[in-house]
């Protein structure tokens, strides 16, 4: 197989963009990583990952619309639909389209505009990945699932609801830096929860997660050119390495599990994405997990091995996974800050491992000589992950 | 002089003594003491000028709520209104968020507008919670009326209060449908969105005697005081 690079990022802010057409947030983002990566066209294939169109837009076939759009035919356009996973879905098939030798060049956008509808509709449409018969009728959502698997956790490791404050405060701070973010607010513990008032801003969504355990309902898009490693030369910026890629599904009802907390699907997209680049989970430098819900990034740092189970949450009180800790974790402010456009995060999650590789990450949110970055992109309830390691060349 | 002032007296509303609305402040998310608290008389030129720059957003009806807003402002000054009372949300002096409405009688209120200039923190939520405190428990009527001139304001009211609908009855912003408050609706749900702690330390107080412009506004990106 042949070596990929990415050569150019770009990203829109992401928050309340109801004002313009999905189209044109594809297209911004898809602009700003051809302007990053000096080119005009040229590209061969275009993949567009994308979670509910049709119901958030009702617009289909947007890819070829983006095309005409960017005046890029008559090259190649699919999407890829993998729920909230999509963005990195598409990733990982437009470095199979590379990888192959099928193309050089791939431009690769992730998006999403949830904020075409209102928030019940939105939580509604997302609630529409779940099982139709057993899942969806009986009112639950996505919070819902996240509230019973937090306190799963919680009874299984002992977690406090204050613990997860502490990450959100994480998160929020990290965001607070980062000129894409949804919420650039920086939050405090005692605000949170501690005060007479944190129940009143603070309320429950679905017990135990509270409103600053979860992501809002954001707009927005992020994209990258892809290139063969052998043609990196001709753009304008050195490439970063896709060391490793992996995908995997685990059962569709998450009642099916053995496990409940066993992220099956977490671990073996991770476990393929290592195996791929050569290295383990102690040669990351930082990671990018997928968190629309807080209790979500201990879990997963905890399924691809950057901790024990049950551990990562004492890790992240020491401080370790800080900015400048020993393990950066979603130094971008993750989905719980940053916000979560679902089909647009993958791509958002590749953009924050470019910019950190790079060396580019705005002050206060560099990680220090980062080598491998890992993001994590969370499908379904996690039925359906994508796991990708980039690496600074 | 004479006949001016005659005219003016005729035309003039006698506004009745409404009683105080104790201060007290909201701790918000980003650690920040928003403190609430009626706004004097002579703090009113201000508010008006804290109104003016969004007279002409269109985006989630800050353009209508402004702009009536505005007039009730005036109207308080220049005694056109009767039994009006205006509350702010400040932060550091600086105006985060303002409320008003009006007593029409005992039984009844009339809520006006929210207006909030400070995003993302549920300062407006916060305040007009507080406003419909000041009905509800100082004021001590039994109904408020209102209506929601932005889907924001539809979800901030009438859904997470679970307001009752009573189209067949006109508040005074026209004939939009109306909503009321209960004493019901107010005490079911005040636990879960009436925040504030009293009373406010007098330093805190101090800070926020004298109220000062934003000076910045969200709803306009590149415009700055």
């Amino acid at each position: 197989m042949r070596k990929v690079g990415v050569v150019g990022i770009g990203h829109t802010v992401f928050g309340n963009l109801r004002d313009y057409e999905l189209i044109d947030i594809l297209a911004y983002a898809s602009l700003d990583a051809m302007r990053d990566a000096g080119i005009d066209g040229g590209i061969d294939q275009v993949i567009v990952g994308n979670m509910a169109s049709g119901m958030f837009n009702h617009q289909i076939g947007i890819e070829t619309a983006l095309v005409s759009n960017l005046n890029l035919e008559p090259a190649m356009a699919e999407a890829v639909g993998n729920g909230p996973a999509s963005g990195g879905s598409a990733f990982k098939v437009g470095y199979m389209a590379i990888a192959s030798g099928l193309v050089d060049v791939v431009l690769v956008v992730g998006g999403e505009q949830m904020r075409a509808v209102t928030g019940w509709e939105a939580t509604d449409i997302v609630a529409s990945l779940e099982h139709p018969k057993v899942e969806y009728p009986y009112g639950l959502t996505l919070p819902a699932f996240s509230g019973m698997f937090a306190r799963a956790y919680m009874e299984k490791y002992g977690l406090t609801e204050r613990q997860l404050f502490i990450l959100a405060v994480k998160n929020h701070n990290n965001a607070a830096k980062n000129p894409f973010a949804h919420i650039q607010l920086p939050v405090t513990l005692e605000a949170i929860s501690d005060t007479p008032d944190s129940i009143i801003i603070n309320p429950y969504i679905a017990e135990p997660m509270r409103m600053y355990h979860l992501c809002p309902v954001s707009d927005g898009a992020a994209a990258a050119i892809l290139c063969a490693m052998d043609i990196a030369d001709r753009f304008k910026k050195k490439p970063v390495r896709v060391a490793g890629v992996g995908s995997a599904t685990d059962t569709y009802c998450p009642h099916n599990r053995a496990d409940l907390l066993d992220l099956k699907a977490v671990r073996l997209a991770a476990e393929r994405a290592y195996k791929m680049a050569g290295i383990g989970p102690k040669d990351i430098s930082f990671a990018e997990l997928h968190d629309p819900f807080a209790i979500l990034e201990l879990c997963e740092a905890e399924a691809v091995g950057l901790f024990e189970k049950g551990k990562a949450m004492k890790a992240m009180e020491r401080g370790e996974t800080q900015v400048d800790g020993r393990l950066p974790i979603n130094a971008s402010g993750g989905l719980k800050a940053k916000g979560h456009p679902v089909g647009a995060t993958g791509m958002s999650q590749i953009h924050e491992l470019v910019k950190q590789l790079r060396g580019e990450a705005e002050e206060g949110r560099q990680v220090k000589n980062p080598k491998y970055g890992l993001a994590v992109n969370f499908g379904g309830f996690g039925s359906n992950v994508a796991a990708t390691i980039l690496a600074k060349e | 002089m004479g006949y001016t002032y005659d005219l003016e007296m005729k035309i003039r509303p006698a506004c009745r003594e409404m009683p105080p609305y104790p201060p007290k402040y909201i701790t918000l998310a980003t650690g920040e003491k928003m403190v609430a608290r009626e706004v004097r008389k002579e703090e009113l030129p201000l508010i008006l000028e804290v109104i003016e720059p969004l007279i002409k957003v269109p985006e989630d009806y800050y353009d209508i709520v402004a702009v009536r807003f505005y007039a009730e402002v005036l109207s308080m000054i220049r005694h056109r209104i009767v039994d009006e009372y205006l509350f702010v949300g400040a932060i550091d002096s600086e105006v985060a968020t303002i409320v008003n409405g009006r007593m029409v009688n005992d039984d009844l209120g009339m809520s006006l507008h929210t207006i909030t200039v400070k995003r993302g923190l549920r300062c407006g939520a916060l305040m007009f919670a507080s406003k419909m405190e000041y009905h509800m428990e100082y004021l001590n009527q039994k109904e408020i009326y209102l209506v929601a001139e932005s889907p924001i304001g539809f979800r901030r009211f009438m859904v997470e209060w679970q307001l009752e609908p009573r189209f067949e009855e006109r508040h005074e912003l026209g004939g939009v449908p109306t909503y009321v408050m209960t004493r019901k609706c107010y005490f079911d749900a005040k636990p879960r969105l009436l925040a504030g702690v009293r009373p406010v330390p007098e330093d805190l107080l101090a800070k926020n005697y004298n109220l000062t412009l934003p000076k910045e506004y969200p709803q306009l990106p590149r415009w700055h005081r």
